[in-house]
């Protein structure tokens, strides 16, 4: 009996031993496999700061300027000036900064904001980000060239690159030093976790002590939010819970007088009145029922869904007008603002171009039918 | 440091019987010991009270003799209640917390998509943020993914590129802890001066939850990464952006780092990158990469957009800090708050938050006179290393204006630092990490403002 059952022993170790070394000496067997070399290309984008990743081609400024204008324009400006969605990406450098490898202007606290062109240091950026991240809303579907072209755009608005140039993985590691702001980064500082730059000796760059009495002179109040800037984050009144050690304040009124203070909560009825508004708040209300018959809800979901929020705010202008804005110039007109919505177009309300949209027709439609009726909330 | 309690201790007069000059009368009654008209002015309150005379009464008695929410019996005591698994299934908070809610700050940014909603931390309690309430920040919209279609790839220096399913990670040995998160942007538009109204966003761009995971070093060694030479890993998301961040071989080695699927119980929120988060303890959230799908083993930092256009933190002189990553020692009072009002004077619990990137937080000291005297805050439960910490004072709130400050010290022994010694060290457009001591000013009408003290 003991011989049997020893033998079975041996003979099962051996199969398990042999499926281990089947599967390598993994610690988990059976946890995870080999990734195939297509799958790793897929996936592998990056673009490191010395091109390891970097894909063989090159795109031309004038290629990039096509590029930029019916994919990048809208969002970032026809000279990559514009604030309006993003911060803007080009401005702000000179011949000097591309001649020490400086922005001048990071220094000078008059200059208003800091471009793209201002800060990155490494062109490696640029090429990976537009690679892995642009069109915002089409990430991922330039082409090599479109990246390389738009690259070297960017680079020409910024007088880094003359207009004839084409950018390419054999001359990119030379634009890269003509960066504006190459030599414009530190890490040495103590906030990496890690001993990977040779920073872990250096100490934090502030040093309190834990004071405990009579530590400073009375406090003045130096910087506080004007009056009329009371209410700009809305009703705080709402914004804090019904019952509580404190309630939120009610900021569509002056502050109450010293001494007047709030009633308590859960006051009898005869105080009513005298509530503070926190008590009173109603909890956030329901969106309102549509009159019109347009379907307000699913309309704002497919224009999240596509993007259009990216560039129209229901009620306040970012890159194109608010769809009240659309709502109210084109009240009724269901048919037109369909057509409008898929062929894109530019004139209508200035010159920056609205691309043409691939959504199907009835979707089309509710956003078209919602524009019409008011484009309520 | 005790308050004046003689001063403006008065107790309020049930429906107001009591005209203002009535009221200022027993003030100086009061301030004269003279307790017997005290006495007979409240005589319905003292009545009931069981607490000393002198103590205000926030809950008077009405004149009719009880609170009618008492003497007349509720419907909810007199009825029938709702069934189980009523909402679908999934629980809710009650109707009457609708206030409470993650939100945006008004013409902050342009796009929903490239965003941030904050976390109402002046309605939260203990240290973990509910799921729904986390706060949000996203570069490029939020998805929610098919995890049955979800995959990770490990690859670069190691000796076999690997891919692992939701399945094969869930088998994994696991590991629960609690740890905060916060954006290194976080009160980052207080750099100059005050520019919002309330702790929901000056500081909700921190949450803390417990997360459940595999340690990333686990999957390294799968991999047989290089752990000597590969000295950073990328982490990239899923998501249209496909945000990239460099992680330290350092942090990971020591097996902080882990590569989340559970949040607070149950799965990760999609905002929250459902259904593969990396947590990287102590470090600023962007690093924290959501819908996680690749790691990149290397021997060099990446540079990618968020640590060489963003996150990158000015210094005077015009000089980046690149890199940058550790969210050191900070805490806030989060009540009383901004845009909070104190009902009555009396007492109160000063309570907040404090967390550090370095470790444990030691100590939380707390000023109610806008930074000369200080008195250490009690700390509450077992406090967890890079996980947030709550603190608790007991105060009495005379009626006079009160600036509130905390100060929180950590492990290191690194003390949070003043608006005046950061600033003297980075200026003012750091933008990032900004891990200053916050005043909130309790005004006379018992309106708490955001301040910042000179």
């Amino acid at each position: 009996m003991f011989r049997f059952r020893k033998a079975v022993l041996i003979a099962a170790s051996l199969a398990v031993a042999g499926i281990a070394s089947a599967q390598s000496t993994s610690k988990y067997p059976g946890v995870g496999r080999d990734a195939t070399p297509k799958e790793v290309a897929a996936w592998d984008i990056d673009v490191r700061p010395d091109f390891k990743g970097l894909p063989a081609g090159s795109g031309s400024v004038a290629k990039g300027q096509d590029v930029w204008e019916s994919k990048c324009a809208s969002c970032h400006g026809i000279f990559g000036e514009s604030g309006e969605v993003f911060s803007p990406l080009v401005g702000g450098t000179t011949a000097e900064d591309i001649k020490t490898g400086r922005v001048a202007n990071l220094n000078a606290t008059t200059y208003p904001g800091r471009t793209t062109l201002m800060k990155v240091s490494t062109l490696s950026t640029l090429w990976d980000y537009i690679n892995r991240a642009m069109p915002w809303t089409a990430p991922k579907s330039l082409s090599t060239e479109e990246v390389y072209a738009v690259t070297a755009f960017l680079l020409n608005l910024g007088n880094i690159v003359p207009e004839d140039f084409v950018l390419s993985d054999k001359n990119i590691a030379d634009v890269q030093k003509r960066m504006p702001n190459r030599n414009g980064m530190t890490t040495q500082h103590a906030l990496w976790s890690g001993n990977e730059f040779g920073t872990s000796k250096i100490k934090p760059d502030t040093k309190n002590v834990a004071c405990m009495k009579d530590c400073v002179a009375e406090a003045k109040v130096a910087s506080f939010l004007p009056d009329y800037a009371r209410n700009a984050h809305g009703n705080l009144a709402e914004q804090n819970r019904l019952v509580g050690a404190q309630h939120g304040a009610d900021t569509t009124r002056p502050e109450a007088k010293p001494g007047a203070v709030a009633p308590a909560p859960g006051a009898t009825a005869t105080t009513a009145a005298l509530q503070p508004a926190a008590a009173q708040a109603k909890p956030a209300a329901a969106p309102k029922a549509e009159a019109s018959g347009a379907d307000s809800k699913a309309a704002l979901a497919l224009a999240q869904k596509y993007s259009c929020t990216a560039c129209h705010g229901v009620d306040k202008k970012i890159v194109g007008p608010s769809f009240q804005e659309i709502a109210k110039k084109h009240a009724g007109k269901v048919d037109y603002l369909v057509g409008k919505i898929k062929s894109g177009g530019s004139g209508v309300w200035g010159p920056i171009p609205m691309p043409a949209q691939s959504l199907s027709e009835a979707e089309a439609k509710t956003i078209g039918v919602w524009l019409a009726s008011g484009a309520g909330k | 440091m005790q308050d004046d309690l003689s001063s403006g201790r008065v107790r309020k007069a049930p429906e107001s019987f009591l005209d203002k000059d009535g009221i200022k009368t027993v003030f100086e009654q009061a301030r004269h010991g003279r307790r017997d008209f005290i006495r007979s002015a409240f005589a319905a309150a003292a009545a009931s009270a069981v607490v000393p005379a002198a103590l205000a009464q926030a809950n008077p008695v009405p004149n009719e003799g009880g609170d009618p929410h008492i003497l007349n019996l509720p419907e909810h005591s007199k009825g029938l209640g709702q069934g189980v698994a009523a909402n679908d299934g999934y629980g809710k908070p009650s109707k009457f917390e609708a206030n409470v809610q993650r939100r945006q700050s008004p013409g902050l940014t342009q796009t929903t998509q490239a965003s941030v909603s904050f976390a109402p931390l002046q309605s939260l309690f203990g240290i973990i943020t509910p799921s729904g309430l986390h706060f949000e920040r996203h570069h490029q919209g939020w998805w929610d993914i098919d995890p049955s279609k979800h995959r990770l790839m490990i690859n670069g220096m190691v000796k076999a590129n690997k891919v692992f399913t939701l399945d094969e990670i869930m088998r994994l040995p696991s590991v629960s802890r609690f740890h905060f998160i916060e954006c290194g942007a976080n009160t980052a538009v207080e750099w100059g001066n005050v520019a919002v109204p309330t702790v929901q966003y000056t500081h909700g761009m921190v949450s803390c939850s417990e997360f459940t995971g595999v340690p990333l070093i686990t999957l390294l060694e799968l991999a047989g990464a290089d752990l000597k030479n590969g000295k950073f890993v990328l982490a990239e998301g899923a998501d249209g952006s496909s945000m990239t961040r460099t992680i330290p071989m350092d942090l990971i080695k020591s097996g902080e780092v882990f590569v989340a699927y559970g949040q607070n119980g149950e799965m990760l929120r999609p905002e929250q990158g459902y259904p593969l988060r990396l947590i990287v303890p102590g470090v600023q959230g962007v690093s924290w990469v959501k819908y996680l799908r690749r790691l990149e083993v290397g021997d060099q930092p990446y540079a990618a957009k968020d640590e060489a256009v963003h996150y990158i933190d000015l210094q005077p002189g015009g000089l980046h800090r690149q890199y940058t990553s550790i969210q050191e020692c900070k805490s806030v009072v989060t009540t009383p708050s901004g845009g909070q009002v104190l009902l009555d004077k009396g007492f109160y619990n000063i309570t907040g938050l404090a967390w550090s990137g370095r470790g444990k937080v030691k100590r939380v000291d707390v000023s109610v006179d806008g930074g000369r005297n200080w008195r250490s805050a009690r700390l509450e439960g077992t406090v967890q290393t890079k996980s947030l910490t709550r603190f608790n004072l007991d105060w009495v709130w005379g009626g006079k204006p009160a600036i509130i400050q905390s100060r929180a010290t950590d492990e290191t022994g690194y003390v949070q630092p003043t608006y005046q010694q950061l600033r003297a060290v980075r200026g003012t457009r750091s933008i990032y990490h900004n891990n200053a001591i916050q005043s909130w000013l309790v005004s006379e009408s018992g309106e708490v403002k955001n301040v910042q003290v000179s």
